[in-house]
């Protein structure tokens, strides 16, 4: 009993100890805390009251200049400028009518800067400063500097603005910037990029200003400024400058580009051009176009409701949201899965009766040529795109070897391409389908994928890289837009890598046969003669014809007779040299026709500058050498 | 008899410790009303919140500590196996993993913890017979890390922290050797700069940032950048209540929860802050005192443990407040707003109060 106890008090003991060292671990830590209140309260006092009081201390964000967008050879396709605004602060204006009543005295104020302003008054907060007007030039800066006594609440501020030179020409492919919405806002919240866009308007929002915004955008600076009572900076006590924006180069020639786009005339459709060896992406079309500049500072609503209500469809991204069915230019890939499947390999051969109809049915699956094309293997199949032998190959091999074995070549998936929104297109499959649907697959479904119609749907870019694969034996090269990145400061040169994503085994000899093929289409009787007339180069082409709405058994397909809208697309791919391809290409001309006619001068124009650096001829003097080719080429005008 | 009845409903109460708390809830609310722009709403459910914490306040004080001895255990175990539910199905929101979705209602175990952690080695440390030795710590030490770990990983470093403090306090209190703590303590120190050269260039950055927040004035360390300026402007005796600009014009963030501080401090000064650390060491005093005439291991280790929580709380909020801390999200004990916080404080002072008033029946 008595040892217990005393353990019981020797117990206590050690514990009161180490409470006592509790206790002066507790009293020394509050001491420092102490001591950090009387530095800042008693010693620092003066210091922060300055800051304090007033709310005298400012810390104003440097917004860094964006990097610029180059095109391959220095060509400057975006680029910024500053410019004064008159803005105003809501919070600090009573009567906000009244004022802006009173500005418009001194300054033009149009009912288009009055609807922004409105719409931008209700996005966002009364303290923020909103502007009334933009671009004021010299006159009107310094006329309302004089008043500027009378409005409190109203500034003039000088603020970098995005301007886009050549205003329609690649819109798509540029894209443009917008202001900063609420989306946006979330977006960098998520990513934490939010305190670097502190100051920040704008942010990329389409096409390559959206895709490369964290190169474009630069880091953003501060300044620690103290203001005066009329807030007006007297002192920057610290400043950090801001980083600008890297450059971004293309490997696009716009040049190039301008010749393209005007290859279209007022056509709708989409061209992309890219060099297969690389994947540098060399044009991007897509007709219409749009003017990016009305986009930057809020676009109005006139203007919206005629960009987004045309029937043309400006607004679209075609080369990477158009969808449509490949028609005859599917025919070269079909081919290739025949030939590495065994199957039609030389000296096989058909006797084309001009329609091809499954065993135990009588539907005739027509060929474009009514009278049949005669003996036919594999090249001239594809050269004179002979629709009953593809007919008989796509029925053979069965849909799952076909898609398959294309999916290889970038159908029915996306490419890594450097714009957002790039969609998969579609390569239908019995398990598709019957999702889809609910539906079996009927053995005549597959029957028309041979010759690329059916529920098949590839978007421009989809072909262009396909025919690039194609043209590289079978590597498939990343498509990219952009080739350097370049530092603002420095100038130096961070070159975007070539990127393998495929290599798709492929027997030379399966190739060959089928680039022949391709060859024979742009040489006389090809279906595509014109476009390889007096070229001075050798061109792999295929042409295409894609059906808009379906035509019934037995019925003739009229095209005058059928509304312009409803005609077929025109499809062309190619490349060149034939023997060294630098490009290769896809050209999409909406409700065109036949791809040969409608297509395939198009993409001559652009390989003979990309090959030649040949300019294309007045547009009158190309009409009637068109026509005098097209007579060489009788069959070239019937169909693809 | 009513003074009778009164008498017997409050005889687990201690009435030096409560006026404190009274004392402490009563400024919360001042500096509420200022904090929240003069809002009623806040302060009426900020009454709610003390009213609820108080009546878990006195259940707590009317259980024994026997009682809770023997629950000790079982409510470490719930509060592993909820952490490890988190783990596995708990609620994502700002990125972390830490509640729990009971589909009537959202619990955050880690506050569990709070209370857990000190009774369970407590608890442990009581069932040791004499001087526990070396394997005893050790055990300990691992019965620490599991929450601790589970809790770090949601991840929530600053709760994780301060629940490894509290466990701490009970292995320094039980006797921990002094020979191990200056090795731990030498060694840690000698293993920052090999831990420091094994980050990353991005992950060193963000714990300068941590340290030194006028790094990033616009992001990270815009909160405690403000908050320095409105403790600094509030000088010798302070704006005056409701009259702290930088409190009034918005510049402070989360001005009623864990910045509530730098609100105090504006407004009454540093005759304030002084005032409330006095307040502050009363109330560690009285509980340090509880501790050292508690009768059972049990009970001295968890009073001991409770007091020095409340002080590690209270330390850390004012120390990222004015700048001295990095800021981990950590309320001021009894003076911000929140349930929750306030719930677990009252239920630590109800055990405080508990052990003292029980203390005649255990020496029995």
């Amino acid at each position: 009993m008595g040892a217990e106890l005393k353990n019981y008090q020797l117990e206590q003991h050690y514990f009161r100890v180490r409470l006592g060292v509790a206790a002066i671990i507790v009293f020394a830590l509050f001491t420092a805390l102490a001591f950090r209140f009387s530095y800042l309260q008693l010693k620092q006092y003066e210091h922060y009251q300055t800051l304090a009081e007033n709310n005298r201390i400012s810390l104003v964000p440097i917004i860094p200049n964006r990097g610029l967008i180059l095109d391959k050879n220095g060509v400057v396709l975006a680029h910024n400028f500053f410019a004064y605004t008159l803005e105003i602060t809501p919070a600090k204006v009573s009567d906000l009518e009244q004022t802006i009543a009173e500005i418009a005295k001194l300054v033009e104020i149009s009912s288009l800067d009055r609807k922004r302003f409105k719409r931008f008054r209700e996005q966002s907060h009364s303290f923020e400063s909103i502007p009334i007007r933009t671009h004021l030039n010299e006159l009107e800066a310094a006329k309302f500097a004089v008043n500027h006594y009378r409005f409190p609440g109203v500034e003039i501020k000088s603020r970098l603005f995005r301007h886009y030179p050549l205003g329609k020409t690649a819109s798509h492919m540029i894209g443009y910037i917008g202001r900063i919405n609420d989306k946006d806002l979330e977006n960098l919240e998520k990513s934490g990029d939010l305190s670097n866009y502190k100051g920040s308007d704008h942010i990329g929002k389409s096409g390559l200003e959206q895709y490369y915004e964290s190169y474009l955008h630069g880091t953003t600076g501060f300044q620690q400024v103290e203001i005066d009572a009329d807030g007006h900076a007297v002192r920057v006590f610290s400043s950090n400058p801001p980083i600008p924006g890297d450059n971004i180069v293309l490997s696009a020639d716009i040049k190039m580009q301008e010749i393209a786009e005007t290859a279209f005339g007022d056509r709708r459709g989409a061209l992309v051009a890219i060099n297969p060896k690389t994947g540098e992406v060399l044009s991007y079309v897509s007709q219409p176009t749009f003017d990016p500049n009305l986009f930057v500072d809020g676009i109005d609503s006139e203007n919206w409701k005629m960009l987004n209500e045309s029937l043309d469809k400006p607004l679209i991204n075609r080369p990477l949201r158009g969808v449509y069915p490949p028609g005859s230019t599917f025919k070269p890939f079909v081919a290739l899965a025949g030939l590495e499947a065994g199957k039609r390999l030389p000296p096989y051969s058909i006797q084309d009766p001009g329609f091809f109809t499954l065993p135990g049915n009588r539907h005739r699956y027509r060929d474009w040529k009514p009278s049949g094309h005669g003996t036919v293997d594999m090249q001239k199949a594809i050269t004179v795109s002979c629709d009953t032998f593809f007919y008989g190959l796509a029925q053979e091999l069965g849909i799952e070897n076909l898609t398959n074995f294309v999916r290889h070549f970038g159908f029915g998936k996306r490419s890594e391409f450097d714009i957002k929104g790039e969609i998969e297109g579609l390569l239908p499959t019995p398990e598709w389908k019957k999702r889809r649907f609910k539906q079996p697959w009927y053995p005549g479904e597959t029957v028309i994928v041979g010759i690329g119609q059916g529920y098949t749907l590839v978007t421009p870019l989809q072909l262009a890289q396909a025919t690039a694969i194609l043209a590289n034996n079978g590597v498939a090269m990343r498509p990219h837009l952009v080739n350097e990145i370049q530092n603002a400061r420095s100038g130096q040169s961070q070159i975007v890598p070539h990127k393998i994503l495929d290599r798709v085994q492929l027997n030379p000899n399966n190739v060959e046969i089928v680039k022949r093929g391709m060859v024979d289409v742009t040489m006389p009787g090809g279906t595509a003669a014109s476009v390889g007339a007096n070229a001075g180069y050798s061109i792999a082409a295929k042409t295409g014809t894609a059906q808009v709405i379906g035509i019934k058994q037995n019925e003739k397909y009229n095209e005058s007779a059928i509304n312009e809208r409803h005609r077929d697309h025109a499809l062309f791919i190619a490349y060149a040299p034939a023997d060294d391809p630098t490009i290769a290409l896809a050209v999409i001309v909406e409700n065109g026709g036949h791809g040969g006619s409608a297509a395939g001068p198009i993409a001559r124009k652009v390989m003979d500058y990309y090959l030649l650096g040949k300019l294309p001829a007045e547009e009158t003097s190309n009409n009637t050498k068109m026509a005098t080719a097209v007579e060489n080429a009788p069959e070239e005008a019937l169909h693809d | 008899m009513i003074s009778k009845l009164f008498r017997h409903l409050f005889k687990h109460i201690d009435g030096f410790l409560m006026a404190c708390l009274f004392f402490a809830m009563f400024v919360s609310l001042f500096v509420l009303y200022s904090a929240s722009g003069q809002s009623i709403d806040r302060i009426s459910s900020q009454i709610v919140n003390i009213m609820v914490a108080l009546g878990v306040l006195w259940i707590a004080a009317n259980i024994s500590p026997q009682k809770l001895e023997r629950i000790s255990l079982l409510l470490y175990v719930v509060g592993v196996m909820l952490l490890i539910a988190v783990a596995m199905f708990g609620t994502i929101s700002h990125g972390a993993r830490r509640w729990l979705n009971l589909g009537f209602m959202q619990i955050q175990p880690s506050e569990l913890m709070r209370i857990a952690m000190p009774l369970m080695l407590a608890w442990y440390f009581a069932t040791r017979e004499g001087k526990p030795g070396a394997l005893s710590f050790i055990i300990a030490g691992l019965l620490l890390a599991l929450p601790v770990g589970l809790i770090m990983k949601q991840p929530d470093l600053g709760t994780s922290l301060l629940i490894a403090s509290s466990g701490f306090y009970v292995l320094f209190l039980a006797g921990l050797s002094w020979r191990f703590l200056i090795g731990a303590a030498v060694s840690l120190m000698a293993l920052m700069p090999v831990f420091w050269s094994m980050l990353h260039d991005y992950q060193r950055r963000r714990i300068e940032i941590l340290f030194d927040p006028t790094q990033d004035p616009l992001g990270a360390g815009y909160h405690t950048i403000q908050a320095i300026i409105a403790i600094g402007s509030g000088g010798a005796t302070g704006k005056g209540w409701l009259n702290g600009t930088q409190t009034q014009l918005d510049f402070l963030p989360e001005r009623t929860t864990d910045f509530i501080f730098a609100v105090f401090s504006e407004e009454f000064g540093f005759l304030g802050n002084m005032l409330l650390l006095g307040l502050f060491s009363i109330i560690i005093m009285r509980g340090l005192m509880i501790a050292s005439q508690a009768q059972s291991t049990f009970t001295r280790l968890l009073a001991g443990a409770i007091t020095l929580n409340f002080f590690s709380y209270a330390f850390v909020n004012m120390g990222m407040v004015s700048g001295i801390l990095p800021v981990v999200g950590v309320p001021l004990p009894l003076i911000s707003y929140g349930g929750t916080s306030m719930v677990t404080l009252c239920l630590g002072f109800g055990i405080l109060m508990s052990i003292h008033t029980h203390k005649n029946l255990v020496a029995n």
